[in-house]
């Protein structure tokens, strides 16, 4: 399937594009995504962290995705 | 409960009055400023950069956990800046009203320390020879 990916911060500037475009397996996790997008940039590896939010909310490592979602890379937060 | 996300400039008096409440006898106010400087480095400016549905939806959330951890607390408004912010300018306010003293101070304390875990808003720091997104690295 193809998911479209939203960048922010510091993963917009690794990947060099604020929506990324990717084909993955139909069957595709959380945790499958994480690793498909640390082979692909090397440089998300090191981040003191990173998370996948679907459709607003924190995903959990298990979810499965779906071409529909809406799915963001969440670097280290820094507000406030 | 007012929940906002503003690319202009935060008017602190108006964050306040939305949480005028004749039934509560404390207003506790927290407000983000820009320093000027960061780990011994000059900074210049910060850069604020959001993803605006997800950080509403979460700042909603927080303050909604914090209505369930006191549930005196009468009202709640949240304001976060976003864009380009100079050294003195507000990046966020938060502003609650309770009936009594002590809960306004907690309630307010655990909205903006669980803002700054959770929300999707990202600080880029500005210096005089460079810039670095805050926290990435660890």
């Amino acid at each position: 399937m193809k998911l479209k990916i939203a960048l922010f911060g510091i993963a917009k500037e690794i990947v060099g594009s604020s929506v990324l475009d990717l084909d993955t397996p139909d069957q595709q996790s959380v945790a499958g995504l994480i690793d498909q997008l640390r082979a692909h940039y090397p440089a998300l590896r090191e981040l003191t962290s990173f998370a996948v939010a679907v459709n607003s909310d924190y995903a959990t490592d298990d979810y499965q995705l779906q071409e529909r979602d809406e799915v963001a890379l969440i670097p280290p937060v820094s507000g406030g | 409960m007012q929940i906002e996300l503003t690319d202009q400039p935060i008017d602190v008096a108006a964050v306040l009055a939305s949480v005028q409440d004749d039934g509560a006898g404390a207003v506790n106010t927290f407000i983000g400023t820009v320093r000027n400087q960061s780990t011994g480095r000059r900074v210049v400016r910060l850069d604020y950069e959001a993803y605006d549905s997800m950080a509403l939806k979460q700042m909603r959330r927080v303050a909604e956990q914090a209505q369930e951890k006191w549930p005196m607390l009468r009202q709640i408004a949240v304001t976060h800046r976003k864009g380009r912010l100079e050294i003195g300018d507000v990046a966020v306010v938060v502003a609650v009203s309770t009936p009594h003293r002590a809960d306004s101070f907690a309630a307010c304390q655990y909205i903006i320390d669980t803002i700054k875990e959770v929300v999707p808003i990202w600080k880029k720091e500005e210096y005089e020879d460079g810039s670095v997104w805050v926290a990435a690295h660890p």
